[in-house]
């Protein structure tokens, strides 16, 4: 340690030269806005709010009401009455044929979209949710790797294409409706998204050992067309975040008059049965929020409800016990003079 | 243990003990990376986030990828491990600059120049004048014929008087050539930390014959660090080296500090852990019975059987990795990062520099700025820090006139300047006084002018003074003192000094005018010693009176008396003082029994006034952070008067007719025990009463009363808000720290010396002052300034700020985890218990490095008062003490907020995306973008004060969040390919986003506005106050109370004239021993016009 006389000396010139710069950020005295929440303030912001949802919630609600919507559950009903044991029945090879009837409520106008739901169903069970290989389903040079994919990744030692057990469990019920005994045509075509298509899938990916082990899940692929055309596969391999959910089957794209008459023609063959998940086929059209959904309008018109209503009850505070903001008296040291 | 040093023994005893190498590093270039991971490892968090990310690395269990653990994990050891490096090099570089430096030191029988760390036990060491002592030796020569060298050791105890240190008996006379092969041992103890003791035995080899064992002390020491002074040279025998002397025991190891923040974020973190714990049980047990009962069912999931392992541990472990967010690894790189940011503020402060030396504030720790917002207690010392320890002359009174005046010193008043000119005999016997009478060295430089070498301060002023008083001390040969007055050359020989002791308390010289021939006694000191042996004749009122007003004034009083003596006089009283002056036994007493023998019948001649200047604003800095609810300790090595003394002229016991001063002494254990309860006692009747009690004890009380009553002390610790310790040793000031420390109060301890370091390390915040006493404390410190005054802004402003910001920060950081790990255990419900993940790898990790962190790291920037309200109203630190802005309490709120958010999140963004649109992908960026747009309008709430860059950091995270989502969406490999700009296209997105954010934020603002408005804590009402424009409020209460010293120190009055302030003791007294008593039971009244808190009450808050 030096001598105590140039230590301080050359520390300080050191510190002179490390004498900061004045600058308002490092003074911390940049310019700055100190908003302070009047009682107008406030309640102003809170009307405001009022005056734009509850139109937005008016104008959603309506669009929810204005889409058509036909629901139709089927999977008890397409039991034979007879059969006591749904899972047995379903599990029998064999077409299972089922007619439905469905009646038009309301004009709807094309496009109409045709979707299956599927409630109490898990895709987003983490067994199954990741249980897939998108480097598989991309590219034909990859159709070995088959990582992820267990308990379905390979058949008999060679690597399923599309493996895992979300392709495994394919959806296969079909419909094929008609009205007044003229075919509708459903459109299979362009109901996956196009990005899944040109990117996800690949056009020259075929399927390769598909259901052909000992335990069949769902749906068989044609192994001559690729998987970038297979749009059934590609709409369900986008697995649904709720154990309830709908997925497009087809769309139809004529228009359907009130009280028009439908006939389903169903090949129910997918097992629901075993964990009591209900299948529904359902007919909507579409607004420009999308298929019928009151929550959206429900939640803004409560939300701009409740705001009118806090904005009406602050207003009478304001109004009854006015309080001047920043009044010294309730700074207690002024006020109890036994604190000083 | 004892240690043998053999005196220029080069053989194989030297090797016994170590070399003189200092060595401070932590760590060693082997040791690095184990000792620093394991010392990141004790802390909870990180063993934490190891566990995690080691469980992460089994596929099995993790939702997510491991990367999203590992990668910050390692970022962040790298990042602390590396500043440890860089703090550690640079001590190393410290020390090898001290270890290389070069000494003389005989080796072999010849001088060399050797480097500092090859000194060896039993070396001799030479120094020159001015040169730094390397290790502690035992002198053994000097330059002087009576073997005396003088040392400064300011960097030891912080006493900048110079010391006399004396070459011991059986070394003394020997030549300096001899010194070089001069053999022997000497034997002494094992190292320790007692820089006040030291008890040797010197024993030299022939042919050095001497039979008897000399015993050393203390006064034969020349300890590491100090100073070689006024001394040619002086050289000695290294006993204690390198880390092993007695600066280096007492050095202790510094802890690392951990800020009261840091401790209830572990807390915190703690209590997390063990509600994560619960949550995974309980999802666990669900998981498991969910599996049994449905998960067979559900054929597509193909679930395997396993055995019953599976069950017990991989479904809890994974729910314990998917909850494992709810501890926020970003919270610590974020607070390692506000707070070296803050520590930038204080380095930048343009208000705290000293404009004198202009040197800035630095902090040296980095880590430590949300506790100055916590201070509680202030432990202060004294002298040059409350104090510039420059005393300056004053006023005096000479013969009953007073010189000088509220307007000016006596040093320019024109009717003293006047009666020296016309040569009055009082005025110039009182000058006499204050030029010779003392021990004062004048030095005369090459250019002529003379420099004072004083042992104490008050000396070096009145010699100061008296030269400008045309009185001029020139040189002193010998027994011959030079003067110089009006031109003339006055020669006087010192016959006698009867030496300051401080039963006496006061010195006297008997000097012969060699003009003249006549002799005289010339003595000065305290009042009480003086006045009762005044000549019975002379009237001494008016000197009682000027002690009296001059007191009042804060300024030290020195009395001034002299005497002719007869020549039979003094001849008579010689033999009698030379006599006791030779005795073996009682030698104290008998010498003052021969001084009482001449000292009476004294003329008085006057009282001199000195001020020890106090540091600018020192008693407005005392008053202001009194308000702000601190209590301030005086913790110092002098005088109990002296100390008394500037207590009261800087408002540290302001006095006025409500306080109490109460005094605990005692030299036994009976006695400092009655002492003590009596004082408890007033304490607990006085805590009910509006009346404020400080109390003073010395350091051998001090002593006896924390090894034996240390319950009875730390009772009268918390009780009191003010206490004044004297007398008391650097190890016991740390001693008191502790002791504060373990009452759970945040401490500060504020020194300038080298004795202040301990307590400076030891408290919770050291700040150091970096004065004259060097920059030993301001080295030691946490954070250094240059005035006492600089003392307010560290804690009102960046302290108050620090903890305000760390405070939200450290809470945001928990609630933004927590909302994120709710919204995947809410997910979990439906995702059949199965642990499901509803964010990607990439989403979460961005989540908590970017999204939700660039935001809050602007609140560095946020202000909830401006400075002027905060020094205007520092009760409102109030807030900041005993963690009351972050406690579990505040916590809760928080985490009802993130439980909030996390069911508005997760409902709506459900609901609104039901059936064809619970897309995984889709939904999970609707609920993650949900969050977002929440956290950025959280953060735009608690956020005070609006820059430029917290809208930046707020709207441009958000734009910056679309911007890295559009870029994941456009890469055809990821998962999320498209996903956001199909949302983006979506109607539905925007409505549900907005009506997350109202939902989300409209009752939280609701509920801030109600209480803003009608409940307002007291920084919404000063915010208020601010904002609306107009004046500041009326402070009328706290404006109006007396601010000047001078204004509250006229009001004093003590009930004791004992306790007057007889200010003359010399600071160089090396026995705890010299301690006075006030008195029994002296206690005196004072007032404390303070804001009070009383102690109940802060207790109480402190519970809130």
């Amino acid at each position: 340690m030096e001598n105590p006389d140039t230590s301080t000396s050359t520390s300080t010139v050191r510190r002179n030269s490390k004498r900061p710069k004045y600058s308002k950020f490092t003074q911390q005295e940049l310019p700055a806005c100190k908003p302070i929440l009047t009682p107008r303030w406030v309640i102003s912001a809170f009307m405001l709010i009022s005056f734009v949802f509850i139109p937005i919630g008016v104008a959603t609600l309506f669009a929810s009401r204005d889409v058509v919507e036909i629901v139709d559950r089927y999977d008890s009903a397409c039991i034979p009455a007879n059969e006591t044991d749904k899972v047995k029945y379903i599990q029998t090879p064999g077409d299972k044929p089922c007619n439905r009837t469905l009646r038009v409520p309301k004009r709807m106008k094309p496009p109409i979209f045709v979707y299956y739901q599927l409630e109490n169903f898990y895709q987003n069970h983490r067994r199954y949710v990741k249980s897939r290989n998108d480097q598989q389903l991309r590219d034909s040079k990859e159709a070995n790797s088959v990582s992820g994919c267990k308990p379905e990744d390979y058949n008999n030692g060679s690597a399923i294409v599309p493996c895992g057990l979300i392709a495994w469990s394919l959806f296969n019920d079909t419909y094929s409706l008609s009205r007044n005994n003229v075919p509708l045509n459903v459109s299979k075509k362009d109901i996956s998204w196009k990005s899944d298509r040109e990117h996800k899938f690949g056009k020259d990916v075929y399927p390769k050992n598909f259901q052909s082990g000992g335990l069949i899940g769902g749906g068989i692929l044609d192994p001559n067309i690729p998987l970038s055309d297979q749009e059934d596969l590609i709409v369900w391999m986008r697995t649904a975040a709720l154990p309830n959910f709908r997925k497009l089957y087809g769309k139809i794209e004529v228009e359907l008059q009130e009280n028009d008459v439908i006939d389903v023609a169903l090949g129910n063959n997918y097992n629901t049965y075993s964990f009591n998940g209900k299948k529904k086929l359902v007919l909507s059209t579409t607004s420009w929020l999308g298929g019928k959904n009151d929550f959206l309008g429900i939640a803004y018109l409560t939300v701009g409800g409740l705001c009118f209503f806090l904005a009406m009850v602050f207003t009478v505070v304001y109004l009854v016990k006015p309080r001047q903001l920043g009044d010294p008296s309730y700074l207690s040291w002024n006020r109890n003079p036994g604190w000083h | 243990m004892k240690r043998y040093a053999y005196i220029n023994d080069d053989g194989s005893s030297q090797e016994l003990y170590r070399d003189n190498r200092i060595s401070n590093t932590k760590y060693t270039l082997l040791n690095f990376l184990p000792k620093n991971l394991w010392e990141q490892f004790s802390r909870f968090m990180n063993q934490y986030f190891l566990l995690i990310a080691c469980l992460q690395l089994w596929p099995l269990i993790t939702p997510v990828n491991p990367a999203s653990t590992w990668g910050p994990l390692i970022f962040i050891f790298a990042v602390s491990a590396t500043k440890e490096a860089w703090d550690d090099y640079n001590r190393y570089v410290s020390d090898k600059k001290a270890n290389e430096r070069e000494v003389w030191v005989v080796k072999n029988g010849i001088k060399k120049l050797i480097q500092a760390q090859n000194i060896r036990v039993g070396n001799i060491v030479w120094l020159r004048e001015n040169d730094e002592v390397p290790c502690d030796l035992v002198l053994m020569g000097t330059s002087d014929a009576q073997g005396l060298c003088y040392v400064e050791t300011s960097a030891l105890d912080g006493e900048t008087d110079l010391k006399t240190r004396v070459v011991p008996p059986a070394c003394m006379g020997i030549d300096a050539e001899l010194l070089q092969k001069i053999k022997g041992v000497i034997e002494c103890p094992s190292p320790d930390r007692d820089i006040r003791r030291f008890d040797g035995n010197l024993r030299l080899f022939p042919p050095f014959i001497d039979t008897d064992v000399c015993p050393l002390t203390i006064k034969n020491t020349l300890l590491q660090t100090c100073y070689l002074r006024n001394t040619e040279w002086a050289c000695g025998v290294a006993i204690y080296t390198g880390n092993e002397t007695k600066l280096g025991m007492s050095r202790g190891v510094p802890e690392p500090k951990l800020t009261a923040v840091d401790a209830m974020i572990d807390k915190l973190t703690g209590a997390i852990f063990i509600f994560q714990i619960v949550v995974v049980i309980v999802l666990g047990v669900a998981g498991n019975i969910w599996k049994d009962t449905e998960a067979r069912k559900q054929w597509y999931v193909k679930y395997p059987d396993e055995g019953p392992w599976y069950e017990l541990l991989v479904i809890p472990l994974r729910f314990e990795l998917l909850c494992s967010i709810m501890i926020p690894i970003s919270i610590k790189v974020s607070l390692d990062l506000v707070k070296s940011l803050y520590a930038k503020f204080i380095d930048w402060d343009e208000k705290m520099i000293d404009q004198e030396t202009i040197t800035p504030a630095h902090a040296t720790n980095t880590a430590i700025s949300e506790d100055l917002g916590q201070v509680e207690y202030i432990l202060t010392d004294k002298t040059g820090t409350l104090t510039e320890n420059k005393m300056i002359f004053r006023r005096c009174c000479i013969s009953g006139v007073f010189y000088g005046n509220e307007s000016g010193d006596a040093l320019k008043d024109p009717e003293l300047l006047s009666a020296i000119e016309t040569g009055s005999p009082d005025v110039i016997r009182f000058l006499t006084i204050m030029a010779i009478g003392n021990a004062v060295i004048p030095v005369q430089s090459k250019i002529g002018a003379i420099q004072y070498k004083a042992l104490s301060p008050d000396e070096d002023a009145l010699v100061q003074a008296a030269a400008k008083l045309q009185m001029i001390f020139v040189d002193r040969t010998a027994n011959i003192l030079e003067i110089r007055f009006n031109g003339r050359t006055i020669h006087y020989e010192v016959l006698e000094t009867l030496e300051f002791t401080s039963d006496r308390k006061k010195m006297s010289v008997v000097i012969k005018d060699n003009n003249t021939g006549k002799i005289f006694l010339l003595t000065k000191g305290a009042d009480e010693a003086i006045l009762p042996c005044a000549d019975a004749g002379q009237q001494t009122r008016i000197f009682t009176e000027a002690v009296e007003q001059y007191s009042q004034l804060g300024l030290r009083t020195l009395c001034f008396a002299w005497r002719e003596l007869m020549a039979d006089e003094y001849h008579e009283w010689s033999l009698v003082f030379k006599e006791a002056n030779s005795t073996l036994v009682d030698r104290e007493w008998r010498i003052a029994e021969a001084c009482q023998r001449i000292e009476h019948d004294f003329e008085v001649l006057g009282v001199s006034a000195i001020e020890d200047h106090l540091q600018d604003g020192v008693p407005e800095t005392i008053e202001t952070l009194r308000k702000a609810g601190i209590n301030f300790w005086m913790l110092t090595g002098d005088k109990q008067n002296t100390a008394v003394q500037i207590a009261l002229s800087c408002n540290f016991i302001s006095p006025e007719p409500k306080g109490q001063l109460l005094m605990i002494d005692g030299k036994t254990e009976d006695e400092v025990c009655r002492s003590l309860e009596r004082v408890l006692l007033t304490m607990r009747i006085t805590t009910s009463k509006p009346k404020d009690v400080a109390f003073v004890i010395d350091g051998w009380a001090l002593e006896i009363a924390l090894k034996h009553y240390k319950k009875a002390f730390t009772d009268l610790a918390i009780l009191s808000r003010t206490a004044i310790c004297c007398r008391v040793t650097p190890s016991q000031k740390a001693q008191l720290v502790e002791i504060l420390k373990s009452c759970d109060y945040r401490t500060l301890a504020i020194g300038d010396g080298g004795n202040d370091v301990r307590m400076i390390q030891q408290a919770d915040i050291g700040v150091g002052i970096s004065g004259r006493e060097g920059l030993q404390a301001a080295r030691a410190a946490d954070y250094s300034i240059c005035k006492f005054r600089f003392l307010t802004r560290l804690i009102l402003v960046h302290g108050r700020y620090s903890y305000n910001r760390t405070a939200f920060l450290s809470q945001y950081s928990f609630y933004k985890s927590l909302l994120i790990c709710f919204i995947q255990i809410f997910f979990s419900f439906v995702s059949g218990m199965s642990g499901t993940s509803l964010f990607n790898s990439v989403s979460l990790m961005a989540y908590n490095v970017f999204y939700t962190s660039i935001p809050v790291l602007v609140s560095v920037l946020d202000k909830d008062l401006s400075e002027e309200t905060v020094m205007q109203h520092p009760q409102i630190l109030f807030y900041c003490q005993a963690g009351r802005l972050l406690n579990p309490s505040t916590f809760a709120g928080w985490f009802g907020r993130s439980l909030f958010h996390a069911v508005v999140v997760f409902t709506i963004s459900l609901n609104a995306h039901a059936y064809e649109k619970s897309e995984m992908e889709e939904l999970s960026m609707v609920a993650l973008s949900g969050c977002v747009w929440l956290q950025a309008f959280v953060v735009t709430m608690e956020t005070n004060s609006f820059t430029i860059l917290q809208h930046l950091a707020i709207w441009g995270n958000l734009v910056a969040f679309y911007a890295l989502n559009f870029a994941f969406s456009a890469l055809p490999s990821s998962g999320m390919y498209t996903i956001m700009f199909r949302l983006c296209g979506q109607p539905s997105y925007w409505f549900t986003i907005f009506l997350i954010v109202l939902a989300g934020m409209g009752p939280i603002f609701a509920l801030k506005y109600f209480r803003y408005t009608y409940r307002p804590s007291k920084i919404n009402v000063l915010q208020q106050a601010e904002r609306m424009g107009g004046p500041i409020l009326s402070l009328g209460t706290i404006e109006s109370q007396p601010r000047t010293v001078e204004r509250e120190v006229s009001t004093l009055s003590i009930a004791q004239s004992k306790s007057r302030s007889p200010v003359y003791e010399p600071l160089l007294s090396d026995s705890p021993n010299t301690r006075r008593s006030l008195g029994a039971g002296g206690t005196f009244e004072f007032f404390q016009s303070q804001m009070r808190l009383s102690s109940v009450y802060s207790r109480n808050c402190k519970d809130n």
